[in-house]
């Protein structure tokens, strides 16, 4: 029986500046970073939640060859790709904060729906990034 | 070299994003190319090359899909939804409707009900190809700066 999601990953064209919007722009945490050889094994995380991890991947060798990378970060850089999905306890006040530090790639500002309040955002590559402040969340928001 | 094009992608992405959320001001490709820091007639180019359809016509597609969306989900008049959605007469905004799902706004509304999806995935899955056979083969470039839609000059 699986019991968890422990990692998913995305794709980045530069893992120095993934780590450094999500962590100083998004407020996520460094999980792992460890260096093998070429290969830079990468992860962020939601403070406080520490079993789940978003890896970060760079296309390229060894984990494609460089006509697969280029394919790989062409479709990352028109939005092809898939995103990430974050709970908040106040979309409102996070979308001033992030303004606040410098993001400006919003695609939507808060807006109020049936089941709570949600805004949009890009990272600097291209990738999708939603969060959602879950109406009747106060305590089942873990 | 492939840098270039991930910088050109990234910027009409930008662009692409404004429409998204700005769909219900009046736009005109001037504003929205001015996003990517492209030249109006490079940037409906590289937009079509990047995406397959050009911006007048991504916008429209936006556009109808958010009308969809008040159709299926408010009690608003046609008219209201309309203008809700960026048209600028309700006679654009019929035929528009009509060429790209294959019914009237009034009969789409008749036949669906509300949809229980985060606004988002509406957002990203519902909006609409263009029904079979209804399309203008070429969906031909706007020959105006304007999207349509804005302002006076109607192109289309």
């Amino acid at each position: 029986m699986l019991t968890r999601l422990n990692v998913a990953s995305i794709y980045v064209l530069d893992k120095d500046e993934a780590l450094d919007f999500y962590v100083n722009k998004l407020g996520l945490e460094k999980g792992s970073d460890f260096k093998q050889g070429d290969y830079r094994w990468l992860t962020v995380r939601v403070p406080g939640n520490p079993d789940v991890e978003i890896g970060l991947e760079q296309p390229g060798p060894p984990l494609h060859d460089e006509a697969t990378a280029e394919q790989i970060r062409e479709l990352v850089s028109k939005g092809a790709l898939s995103g990430l999905v974050f709970h908040t306890d106040d979309a409102r006040a996070l979308y001033e904060t992030l303004q606040e530090r410098g993001v400006t790639d919003f695609t939507q500002e808060p807006i109020d729906h049936f089941y709570g309040t949600d805004m949009g955002l890009r990272d600097p590559f291209g990738n999708a990034i939603r969060i959602l402040e879950r109406k009747t969340s106060a305590a089942a928001t873990a | 070299m492939s840098h270039e094009i991930e910088d050109l992608n990234r910027r009409l992405l930008r662009a692409r994003d404004a429409m998204d959320r700005a769909y219900a001001e009046p736009l005109d490709v001037r504003t929205v190319a001015a996003v990517a820091h492209i030249s109006e007639a490079h940037f409906s180019r590289s937009f079509r090359a990047a995406f397959g359809e050009t911006p007048h016509r991504y916008l429209q597609r936006r556009r109808v899909e958010r009308s969809m969306f008040l159709l299926r989900e408010t009690d608003r008049s046609v008219t209201d939804i309309c203008f809700d959605v960026g048209f600028m007469s309700l006679g654009t905004f019929s035929r528009t409707f009509r060429e790209i799902i294959g019914e009237t706004p009034s009969s789409y509304r008749d036949a669906h009900g509300p949809m229980v999806a985060p606004n988002c995935v509406q957002m990203w899955a519902m909006r609409p190809r263009v029904a079979v056979g209804r399309a203008t083969p070429a969906d031909p470039a706007p020959q105006s700066s304007s999207f349509g839609e804005a302002g006076t000059a109607a192109a289309q």
